[in-house]
C-alpha cells in the first residue's frame, strides 16, 4: 500500500489553484465565486491536513522528493517535502486559522470593487501557498522558497490599497528589512553547503554533531539573523508595525498567527544545530527577551488599536525566541500556537471593531463599545484573558512553560520576562477598557451606525475565541497531572536528538514551579485590576508628555534608523552618482575622447574624418574579403 | 550545417533588407526572418550530432585561419537567446517607426548574424571577426536612430570599444605568433600552453575588450549613456544580448587559453566585480529615468556573473551559464516595458509618472512579475542563477560574498521604489488617460512571463544542456 503521505503535495495545491483562478478571473468572476474558490481552497486543504495529521499522530513521517530542483555537480537540491510532526501541526494552524480569516474576509473586503476583491483573495491564497512550501519544505532551499514567498506576499498585501503612499512605503520597508534578514539566512545556506554538501534537513541534522562549535555557532547566528527579519525582532522589527496599513485580516493571518512565526519555526526545525550551538542560544534568548520587554513599554502608549496589537505581537514573538534560546523548543512552538488563536482573534475583533467604527482605528474616539457589539467583545475579553496568561486559558499554558524553562537557564530571565508579562496583561487591559468600558467618544453619526457584525465575521471570532479558551489543554504541564502534555509527546520525536545532548539534570520541584506560576498570574491580575479600573473611568485622551511622549513615539527608533542607515546610504549613492560617476569616471573618458577629436580635426585635412565612413568601409571590406575567400575559392 | 545556417539567414536576408524600401514590408521580413533563425536554433536543440553542430570550410589557409564553426552546450544556449531575443524585440517594437528603416532592420540583422558568428566560432580570427561584425551596426543603429544626445554618446561607446577591440586584435596577432602550429583554431590554441610571461600580457589584452562589452566596473560608463540614448530595440539587443559576448569570451577563449594569468588575476577581477555591484546599486537608486535605471541594475547582475565566471569553480560557472540566458530574458521584458511606457506617456521619468497600476492593471503584474524576476525571487528564473552564483562565490571567498550580497538588499531597494513610483499612487496630468495594453503586448510579456516561471520552477533542462560546457571550462581553469 503505498503511504497516503506522498499526497502532501495536495495541501499546497489548493491555495496555488485558487490563486491562479482569482489572479486570472479577476476581471469576470462575481464576488460571490471569487469568496467561493478562495475559501474552497483552503477548506480542502485544512481537510486534507486533518487526515495527513492523524496519519502523523500515529506515527507516520515521510520525506516526499518531487522533482530534481536545482542540481549541479555533487550539489543535489531536490524540490522535497517532509511531513512530520512538527510541519503537521503548522499545517493545522496555517490552514485552519487561514480559512477562518478567508471566511472573515468575505465580509470584512465586500466594500472592494469586483476586480479588487479577487485580486485580495489571490493574494491570500498565494500566501497561503507560500507559507505552506515554506513549513513543507525537506531543505533548507525550498523553505527559503516559502520564505521569501511570504514576505512577497505580506509586501503585496501591506500595500493592497496601492494609491497611499503611506501604505505603499510601509509595504516598501517590509520587504526590504525581509531582505536583509534574507541574506543573513542565504549565507548559512552556502555555509551548511560547504560543510555537509547537501542542504536536506536529514543530511546537515544527523552530521551535525561532527561539527566544531564556531561553524555551527556561525551558521545558527547567521539563520537567527534570518529569523529577526521574519519574525520582526530587535534589531529587524520596525516593519511590523508599519504594516498594519494592510487590510485588518491581512494583520491577523500574516502579521500575527503565521508567517511572522517563520523564524520559529525555522530555529525548531533547526534545533540540534542551536543546541550544539550555546552562544547563540543565548542570543538568541537575550534577543527575544529585549524584544519582548521593548515592544511592551511601546505597546503601552500607542492609540492605535492595531498598533497595539502589533507591538504585542512583537512582543509575544520575543517570548517565543525567548523559549527557543533556553531550549524550550516544545514551549515555543506550543506558544507559536496559542499566540496563533488568541492573537488572530484578537486582530479579527480589532477588525470587527474597525468595520463598525467605520475605518475608525484610533481608541480614544471609541469607549462603550460592550453593549453595541456584544459578540466582538466578549470574544475580545476573552482573548485578552488569553494573552495576559491567566489560567486556565490557553495563553497561560504556553508562556509558562517558556518562563518556567527561562527560570532553569536563569531567574534574571525569568524576572525580565514576568515583568514584560505584567505590562502585556496591563497594556491588553488598557486597550479593551479604552475601546470596550466607559462612555461612548465617537460621532454622532458613528454612534447611529454602530452595528455589530455579519456571521462570516463573527463565526471566526467565536471559533477563535473558544480555541483561545481550551487551547492551552494540549499542553498541561507536570506539576498539574503526569504525561497530560500531549503536545510535547507528540512533537518529541523532532527534538529527541536535542534532548539527548542536554540531559536534565535537576528539574524544578514542584514547589518552585508553583510559586513561580504563582508570582506571575498575581502580577498580571493586579495589572488587569489596575488598568480596567483606571482606564474605564478615565481614559487617556490626551497626547503624552515626558518619558510617555518617547514610548508613544516608538522610543524614536524609526528615526534613528533614518539618521544613521537610510540618509547615508542615499548621500553615498548621490556621491557616487555625481562625483565618481560624472566627474571621475566619465571625465577621464570624454578627455581621452576629446584629445581623439583634436587630433582627428588635425587629419582631416587629409581625410574626411568620419569616424563612420571609416567603420562602415572597414566592415564591407572584411565582408567582401571573407565572402570572396570563402566561395569563390 | 546548422551552425552555419544560423549565421546566413540572418546575414543574407539582412542584406536583403536594404533594398525593401517599405516600412510594413521590411518589418515582416525582419520578423518572418527572425523567426526563421529560431526555429533553426530550436531544430539544433534537438539535434546534437556532430553533423548539425560542425562546419568547417577552408577560409585563409595562408594565414593558418579556416571558417570554422562548432556549436557545444554554452553555443547552444546562447545561440537560442539570441533566436529567441530578435523576434521578441521585433514584435515588441512593432509600432515604432523609423526614417529609412531598410537600414535600421537590415543593421538589425546584421548584429545578429555577427552575434550568431561570435556564439559559433572555433577560430580566433574568425571570431574577431564576427566581434565586429556584431559591433559595428550597433554603432551606426544608436548614431542614427537614437536620441537627442546620441552623437557624443555613440562617439563614447566607439572609443570604449575600438581601444578594446583594437587592443584584442594585437593580442590575437600575438597569439598567432606565439602558437608554434601558426594556426587559430580553436583546438590548437587549447592545446598550447602559454609561457608565463606572454600569459599575463595576453590576459589583459583580451579582458579589457571584454570587460568593456560586459562591462564591469570601471570600464563601463559608455554602457547607461548608450542604454538611454539608443533606440529601444537597439538597447534590447545590447543589453539582452551582447553583454553577453563579453561573458562568452571569457569563457570560450581567456580562462582557457590563459588559466595561470587568470588564477593569478582573480582577485583583481572579482574586487572590481563587486565592487562594482555596489557601486551600480547605489547609482541606481538615485536614478529618475526608467532606462538608466535598470542600464545599472545590469552592470550589478553582470558584475556577479563576471565574478562566479572568475571563482572558477562549478557551482558559479553552472550559475553563470544559467544567468546569461536567464538576464537576457529578463532584462528584454524590462525594456517592453519601458518601451510601453515610454510611448503611451513619452517620458521615462519616473518623477513624471505614477498611478498607472489604476489604470493599466495588466501592464502592472506583468512589470512587477518581470521586476521581481530581475531581484531574483524564488521561483523566478534569475534565483537559480543567482543562488549558484552566489553559491560558488562563496567557496572562492566568503567576505566578497558578504559584500556582493549587499547588492541584493540594494536591488530591492531600486526595483520597489521603481514599482512604487511609476505603478502606485495616484495618477497625475500625464497619466490620467492611460490605457491598458493590448493583446499582442500582453501576449509578447506573457512569453517573457512563462520563460521566467518556467527556467525558475524547473532549470534542470538548462543545467543539462550547459553542462559539458561547465565541465570542461572548470578542468581547463584547475
Amino acid at each position: 500500500m503505498s503511504n497516503i503521505l506522498n499526497y502532501i503535495w495536495l495541501v499546497p495545491l489548493f491555495p496555488l489553484i485558487g490563486f491562479l483562478i482569482n489572479g486570472l478571473g479577476r476581471n469576470f468572476l462575481s464576488k460571490t465565486l471569487v469568496s467561493f474558490i478562495a475559501c474552497g481552497a483552503l477548506l480542502a486543504s485544512f481537510v486534507v491536513s486533518v487526515y495527513f495529521f492523524i496519519s502523523v499522530k500515529e506515527g507516520n513521517h515521510e520525506l516526499v522528493k518531487l522533482f530534481d530542483f536545482i542540481s549541479v555537480g555533487k550539489l543535489s537540491i531536490p524540490f522535497e517535502f517532509q511531513i512530520d510532526a512538527l510541519s503537521s501541526l503548522f499545517l493545522l494552524i496555517i490552514t485552519g486559522v487561514g480559512f477562518l480569516i478567508h471566511l472573515y474576509s468575505t465580509a470584512y473586503m465586500h466594500e472592494e470593487s469586483n476586480a479588487h476583491y479577487a485580486r485580495y483573495f489571490a493574494y491570500l491564497n498565494l500566501f497561503v501557498f507560500s507559507m505552506l512550501l515554506l513549513v513543507l519544505g525537506g531543505n533548507y532551499v525550498i523553505m527559503f522558497i516559502g520564505w521569501e514567498g511570504v514576505g512577497l506576499c505580506s509586501y503585496l498585501l501591506i500595500g493592497y490599497w496601492f494609491k497611499n503612499t503611506d501604505y505603499n512605503n510601509a509595504a516598501k520597508k517590509a520587504f526590504i528589512m525581509n531582505r536583509i534578514g534574507d541574506l543573513g539566512f542565504l549565507l548559512a545556506v552556502f555555509w551548511i553547503i560547504q560543510q555537509f554538501g547537501s542542504v536536506s534537513f536529514g543530511e546537515v541534522f544527523a552530521n551535525a554533531e561532527s561539527k566544531s562549535t564556531a561553524v555551527l555557532t556561525g551558521i545558527t547566528l547567521l539563520l537567527f539573523i534570518g529569523a529577526t527579519g521574519k519574525s520582526a525582532q530587535i534589531p529587524l522589527y520596525t516593519w511590523l508595525p508599519d504594516a498594519m496599513a494592510g487590510p485588518t485580516p491581512v494583520s491577523a493571518l500574516i502579521h500575527a498567527a503565521t508567517m511572522v512565526t517563520a523564524g520559529i519555526y525555522m530555529i525548531a526545525r533547526s534545533n540540534i544545530l542551536y543546541t550544539l550551538a550555546p552562544t547563540t542560544q543565548s542570543v538568541v534568548a537575550v534577543i527575544g527577551l529585549a524584544t519582548a520587554i521593548f515592544a511592551a513599554t511601546i505597546a503601552i502608549k500607542q492609540n492605535d488599536i492595531k498598533k497595539v496589537l502589533a507591538y504585542s505581537t512583537v512582543s509575544q514573538l520575543g517570548y517565543m525566541f525567548l523559549g527557543l534560546g533556553v531550549g524550550a523548543y516544545t514551549g515555543a512552538v506550543f506558544h507559536v500556537m496559542t499566540h496563533a488563536f488568541f492573537k488572530a482573534l484578537l486582530f479579527l475583533g480589532a477588525g470587527s471593531v474597525i468595520h463598525a467604527m467605520h475605518h475608525e482605528q484610533d481608541i480614544r474616539n471609541m469607549g462603550g463599545l460592550r453593549k453595541k457589539l456584544p459578540i466582538t467583545h466578549l470574544t475580545f475579553l476573552l482573548g485578552c484573558i488569553a494573552i495576559a496568561g491567566i489560567p486556565p486559558f490557553s495563553g497561560f499554558f504556553s508562556k509558562d512553560e517558556i518562563l518556567a524553562a527561562a527560570y532553569e537557564a536563569s531567574p534574571v530571565y525569568w524576572i525580565v520576562g514576568v515583568a514584560g508579562a505584567m505590562m502585556t496583561a496591563f497594556y491588553m487591559f488598557r486597550l479593551y477598557a479604552t475601546t470596550f468600558l466607559g462612555n461612548f467618544r465617537g460621532t454622532k453619526e458613528q454612534e447611529h451606525h454602530l452595528h455589530e457584525s455579519p456571521w462570516a465575521m463573527t463565526v471566526p471570532l467565536i471559533v477563535l475565541a473558544i480555541l483561545a479558551v481550551i487551547g492551552g489543554f494540549v499542553g498541561i504541564p507536570k506539576v498539574f497531572a503526569e504525561n497530560a502534555h500531549s503536545l510535547e509527546h507528540f512533537l518529541s520525536p523532532i527534538f529527541t536528538q536535542s534532548e539527548e545532548l542536554v540531559k536534565k539534570d535537576h528539574a524544578l520541584s514542584h514547589s518552585t514551579e508553583y510559586m513561580l506560576m504563582g508570582v506571575s498570574v498575581a502580577l498580571a491580575l493586579i495589572a488587569i485590576l489596575y488598568a480596567v479600573n483606571r482606564y474605564s473611568k478615565k481614559p487617556e485622551l490626551q497626547d503624552a508628555e515626558g518619558f510617555g511622549k518617547v514610548l508613544a513615539n516608538k522610543w524614536y527608533v524609526d528615526e534613528i534608523y533614518d539618521a544613521i542607515i537610510s540618509k547615508p546610504l542615499k548621500a553615498i549613492s548621490i556621491f557616487f552618482n555625481n562625483v565618481i560617476e560624472k566627474s571621475g569616471i566619465d571625465g577621464f573618458v570624454n578627455g581621452i575622447g576629446e584629445g581623439v577629436q583634436y587630433a582627428s580635426r588635425q587629419l582631416r585635412l587629409l581625410q574626411s574624418g568620419q569616424v563612420g565612413s571609416y567603420i562602415l568601409l572597414m566592415v564591407l571590406g572584411m565582408i567582401i574579403l571573407m565572402v570572396v575567400q570563402f566561395f569563390i575559392k | 550545417m546548422l551552425a552555419l545556417l544560423l549565421i546566413l539567414i540572418p546575414l543574407i536576408t539582412g542584406v536583403a533588407a536594404f533594398f525593401i524600401k517599405n516600412e510594413k514590408s521590411v518589418k515582416t521580413w525582419a520578423l518572418v526572418a527572425s523567426l526563421a533563425t529560431l526555429i533553426v536554433s530550436l531544430w539544433s536543440l534537438m539535434h546534437q550530432d556532430n553533423y548539425h553542430s560542425i562546419f568547417s570550410k577552408e577560409w585563409l589557409p595562408d594565414l593558418g585561419s579556416s571558417f570554422s564553426l562548432g556549436l557545444d552546450g554554452m553555443g547552444r544556449m546562447l545561440t537560442l537567446l539570441t533566436a529567441i531575443a530578435f523576434p521578441v524585440i521585433f514584435i515588441a517594437t512593432n509600432k515604432s517607426t523609423y526614417k529609412d528603416s531598410n537600414q535600421f532592420f537590415g543593421l538589425m540583422l546584421l548584429s545578429q548574424a555577427g552575434l550568431m558568428g561570435v556564439f559559433l566560432a572555433t577560430d580566433l580570427l574568425l571570431f574577431y571577426f564576427f566581434w565586429e561584425l556584431a559591433l559595428v551596426p550597433v554603432y551606426f543603429l544608436s548614431s542614427k536612430w537614437g536620441g537627442e544626445r546620441r552623437i557624443p554618446v555613440t562617439f563614447k561607446f566607439f572609443i570604449y570599444t575600438f581601444l578594446g577591440s583594437l587592443i584584442m586584435l594585437v593580442g590575437i596577432l600575438y597569439v598567432y605568433y606565439i602558437n608554434p602550429e601558426k594556426s587559430f583554431s580553436m583546438a590548437s590554441l587549447y592545446n598550447y600552453t602559454f609561457g608565463h610571461k606572454a600569459q599575463s600580457i595576453l590576459f589583459w589584452m583580451f579582458f579589457l575588450a571584454f570587460a568593456i562589452k560586459m562591462p564591469i566596473f570601471p570600464f563601463h560608463t559608455w554602457q547607461p549613456d548608450t542604454y538611454e540614448q539608443s533606440p529601444t530595440a537597439t538597447t534590447m539587443v545590447l543589453s539582452g544580448v551582447m553583454v553577453k559576448m563579453g561573458l562568452f569570451a571569457v569563457v570560450r577563449w581567456l580562462l582557457p587559453l590563459f588559466p595561470e594569468a587568470a588564477h593569478g588575476n582573480d582577485n583583481i577581477v572579482i574586487g572590481l566585480s563587486v565592487v562594482g555591484m555596489i557601486y551600480a546599486s547605489c547609482i541606481a537608486m538615485v536614478q529618475d529615468d526608467l532606462k538608466r535605471l535598470v542600464a545599472y541594475s545590469s552592470i550589478a547582475h553582470i558584475g556577479l556573473m563576471c565574478a562566479a565566471l572568475f571563482a572558477g569553480n562549478s557551482i558559479g560557472v553552472q550559475g553563470v551559464m544559467v544567468q546569461m540566458f536567464n538576464h537576457g530574458i529578463n532584462i528584454i521584458g524590462l525594456w517592453v516595458v519601458v518601451e510601453l511606457t515610454e510611448r503611451q506617456f513619452g517620458t521615462r521619468k519616473m518623477s513624471e509618472l505614477g498611478g498607472i497600476a489604476q489604470k493599466a492593471p495588466a501592464l502592472a503584474i506583468m512589470l512587477v512579475i518581470i521586476a521581481l524576476a530581475n531581484i531574483a525571487l524564488p521561483l523566478t528564473n534569475a534565483f537559480v542563477g543567482e543562488f549558484l552564483m552566489f553559491n560558488g562565490l562563496y567557496q572562492f571567498n566568503v567576505w566578497y560574498t558578504v559584500v556582493a550580497g549587499l547588492s541584493i538588499i540594494l536591488a530591492a531597494i531600486y526595483t520597489l521604489n521603481m514599482i512604487q513610483k511609476v505603478f502606485y499612487g495616484n495618477t497625475n496630468s500625464i497619466t490620467e488617460n492611460a490605457v491598458d495594453i493590448n493583446w499582442n503586448e500582453k501576449l509578447i510579456l506573457a512569453v517573457v512571463v512563462i520563460l521566467i516561471f518556467a527556467m525558475g520552477v524547473y532549470p534542470k533542462p538548462m543545467i543539462e544542456l550547459t553542462k559539458t560546457s561547465v565541465e570542461s571550462l572548470v578542468s581547463a581553469f584547475k
